[in-house]
């Protein structure tokens, strides 16, 4: 047993958090979000040509680095200490993700080359307010000639406005549950599909509703088998969880630090308020989260990276993915939270960035499910003896 | 990273729990989950029985050096064997105070003679330790200790006696130990931690009372212990006189927290009984205590992945991150889980199972977990520690 990252995963950690630094400074954050876009596009082309990141847990077969999801969460970790805005997360976390769950050897090979070439991509599945789980997919798809109609209307879909290459879920009529759904990848410029960006209260990742009116694909665009494509679309789903999680543990630790970095400069009465015993008490509460919250993600990293490898740990990927996602819900929000406060006045202000952070806690807690839709999840397989997916 | 263990660590699991499973039955099945907070004070002479049993299976002081006895036991076997012995339902050890603090502080500090003396019978589980720490005016504050020792000589040589005065309190097992380490301040002029000496004092002399403290679960963990000019040889001081505080703070690094994954099997127990006990009586329904049984949940297994990070960390455990929450984040946990206790049995948890004052297991640990919070640094010291030494911010003044 060695529960701490290699020097090869520390490596990978520290590059990230050096070349973040530089390039995902307040300035750039700002500008990137106040575009449409949502991030800056040579920027982007930069990390996949010079950094590669965008083909971390690719396998080398298809162009990528081979790594695994420990390595991929060291890095996502300080993505969010930075706010870096990109389509890293849709692309490299749905995307990749539901290619490599849910893709046929023919979709693999034909997408993932097209995603380490700099290719971004993004998945819906989830209807207005229906949820996270298999309600929430509502769009419908039918059988037609060779290949498949697919209507409907997705929400909350993270660059979902700026993706190339989509994957959808949709069920067959008359189905409900985790029955019936299939999942699809696409073209995002396949006629009938229209794209709305969805101005979003977290301004630095980037959400679109799509809607589907009589969108046709070809029979080889199904992943897996069609109707049955729940399980897998969970797995991809919980995967993403761990990937948000750690988004949420590196946001929660830049709270801590740049609060106490100010706590350390801000005088009044004659000393610095570090200094003061309920202020203190409140940072060590913020720290406790924090650690707290990142053994939770490295736990459920590594069960992540077996769940892909087929070991016998990624058995336990959805309650590792609930534990992470939602204890790191809470304690970013909390850290960001008590930052504000903290910071006093100043914290209300637009200038100081505690408040991009404290944004950024609430849509990341939301997304895919917040800390009571987990604590349930759990709940259920503790109380009611359910398997839950 | 790495979460699973050796096949060589696993076979070392395999050896510990059949060795368990033979010996913790027959004569030995009465003391099974008993002892540990909030029962230290049952079936102790069937519980120092079991600990000579435990070392004739060589399962006592595994982590000491081969050369003392111990079997030099790396730390992945020793989280197993604490996690193996905590599954089996092995009692709460009386042995812990010299196996875990006592030796260690004299293999690291103690002369020959100290560690010939002592270790055999820490070993062999036929001699008992308490700590002699806390006093009345030293709480959380402890180096203001005020019970003194005063050196008479005999000879040239160095040779004499210490007579100790004083009262120590928050004395688990007290009455059950053959010795006891004590902080005692060797010159009276000193102040704070300078001026101290580290002392191993017999307790069964007439300068040594021990006297119970009855706490609000009406049972006695704890004493206080009088001091009234014992006597403890020149031989029997850890150190040099005024080197006591160093040897004691040397002593808390040792732990590297081993047994708290044992801790945190007895914390499973205590929350499989109470998810047990809402599936019977309907709490599982209530959306409210859904939520709260899913949270302990969630923070146990934390707590779990939190250990497995301190214990793979580097050398000097004490200064990592992880390690510095561990005590109020099981504390508070814990102080949790026992008011979600009450709050799953409802209306019951009122009623006790008898007169004058017997108290349920579920109800005995919900009034003991107001201790955890408290003893071994209290939550407000362990945040002052935190925002110290981990985050950087100024230290409180000190009077």
């Amino acid at each position: 047993m060695d529960f701490a990252f290699t020097d090869e995963q520390q490596m990978i950690r520290d590059t990230a958090e050096s070349f973040l630094s530089e390039v995902s400074t307040s300035e750039a954050v700002r500008a990137a979000m106040a575009t449409e876009r949502g991030y800056d596009s040579a920027l982007w082309e930069r990390v996949c040509q010079e950094m590669f990141w965008q083909a971390i847990h690719i396998p080398e077969e298809h162009g990528g680095m081979g790594l695994g999801y420990v390595e991929l969460v060291a890095m996502l970790e300080q993505m969010g200490r930075y706010l870096f805005c990109s389509p890293f997360f849709s692309t490299v976390c749905l995307g990749v993700n539901a290619l490599l769950v849910a893709g046929s050897e023919e979709q693999r090979a034909q997408y993932l080359p097209e995603i380490v070439a700099g290719k971004t991509a993004t998945l819906a599945y989830a209807a207005a307010n229906g949820g996270w789980g298999s309600d929430a997919v509502t769009a419908t798809c039918a059988a037609d000639g060779e290949g498949y109609r697919i209507d409907g209307s997705y929400r909350y879909v993270t660059d979902g406005h700026t993706a190339e290459l989509l994957m959808v879920a949709a069920r067959a009529d008359c189905t409900a549950g985790d029955e019936g759904i299939s999942l699809f990848v696409l073209p995002a410029d396949t006629p009938g599909i229209t794209r709305t960006w969805l101005p979003t209260m977290d301004q630095t990742r980037k959400q679109a509703e799509l809607v589907f009116d009589g969108v046709t694909v070809g029979g080889d665009a199904l992943m897996g088998e069609a109707g049955r494509a729940w399980p897998q679309l969970a797995r991809v789903l919980d995967l993403a969880r761990v990937a948000v999680a750690a988004d949420q543990v590196g946001g929660a630790q830049q709270s801590l630090d740049i609060t106490v970095d100010y706590l350390q400069e801000r005088v009044q009465f004659g000393r610095v308020i570090a200094s003061y015993q309920a202020v203190k008490h409140k940072a060590a509460d913020m720290m406790l989260k924090v650690e707290a919250g990142r053994s939770a993600l490295y736990y459920a990293a590594c069960v992540a990276d077996e769940a892909l490898q087929g070991g016998s740990l990624g058995e336990g990927l959805v309650e590792a993915a609930s534990i992470a996602k939602a204890y790191c819900s809470d304690a970013y929000f909390f850290n960001a939270g008590c930052g504000i406060q903290l910071h006093g006045g100043v914290g209300f202000t637009s200038e100081y960035d505690i408040q991009l952070y404290f944004k950024r806690a609430k849509s990341t807690e939301t997304f895919l499910g917040d800390a009571s839709w987990h604590r349930e999840r759990i709940a259920r397989q503790l109380l009611d003896g359910e398997a839950v997916a | 990273m790495k979460l699973s263990f050796s096949p060589e660590d696993e076979q070392f699991r395999e050896e510990v729990a059949s060795w368990l499973a033979d010996n913790l039955s027959g004569e030995f099945e009465c003391v099974k989950g008993r002892g540990g907070p909030g029962d230290e004070h049952h079936l102790v002479e069937e519980r120092k029985a079991w600990e000579r049993k435990l070392h004739e299976g060589g399962w006592t002081c595994i982590g000491w050096p081969k050369e003392y006895g111990g079997r030099g036991a790396s730390i992945e076997q020793q989280v197993i064997f604490n996690e193996e012995y905590a599954r089996a339902g092995g009692p709460g050890r009386i042995g812990h105070i010299g196996e875990t603090l006592a030796g260690p502080t004299i293999i690291a500090f103690g002369s020959d003679a100290q560690k010939q003396k002592y270790l055999p019978g820490i070993l062999r589980g036929e001699e008992f330790w308490c700590q002699g720490y806390s006093e009345p005016s030293a709480g959380s504050d402890l180096a203001n200790v005020k019970t003194k020792a005063v050196f008479e000589k005999t000879d040239e040589e160095g040779a004499g006696t210490w007579r100790i005065s004083g009262q120590k309190v928050w004395t688990s097992l007290a009455h059950e130990s053959e010795f006891c380490f004590v902080i005692a301040r060797t010159d009276p002029q000193s102040v704070a931690h300078k001026g101290l000496g580290f002392f191993l004092v017999r307790m069964d002399q007439p300068g040594v009372t021990v006297r119970p403290i009855e706490q609000l679960t009406g049972t006695s963990e704890f004493n206080e212990v009088f001091f009234d000019e014992a006597e403890c040889d020149a031989s029997d001081i850890v150190g040099a006189p005024g080197e006591g505080w160093k040897v004691a703070m040397g002593l808390l690094g040792f732990e590297r927290g081993v047994s708290t994954l044992g801790q945190q099997m007895l914390f499973q127990n205590e929350f499989d009984a109470i998810v047990k006990l809402a599936k019977a009586n309907g709490a599982a329904q209530n959306p409210a205590l859904r939520q709260r049984i899913a949270e302990a949940h969630i923070g146990l297994r934390i707590m779990r992945y939190n250990s497995m990070r301190m214990l793979s960390g580097g050398e000097d455990g004490s200064l990592q991150k992880e390690a510095m929450i561990y005590k109020l984040y099981w504390a508070t946990w814990h102080r949790n889980l026992g008011k979600l206790a009450m709050d799953v049995m409802g209306q019951e948890s009122e009623i006790l199972e008898g007169a004058p004052y017997e108290l349920g297991r579920l109800q005995s640990m919900y009034l003991f977990t107001r201790s955890d919070t408290i003893y071994g640094g209290t939550n407000q010291i362990q945040r002052n520690i935190i925002a110290e030494r981990a985050l950087g911010m100024p230290r409180e003044p000190r009077g």
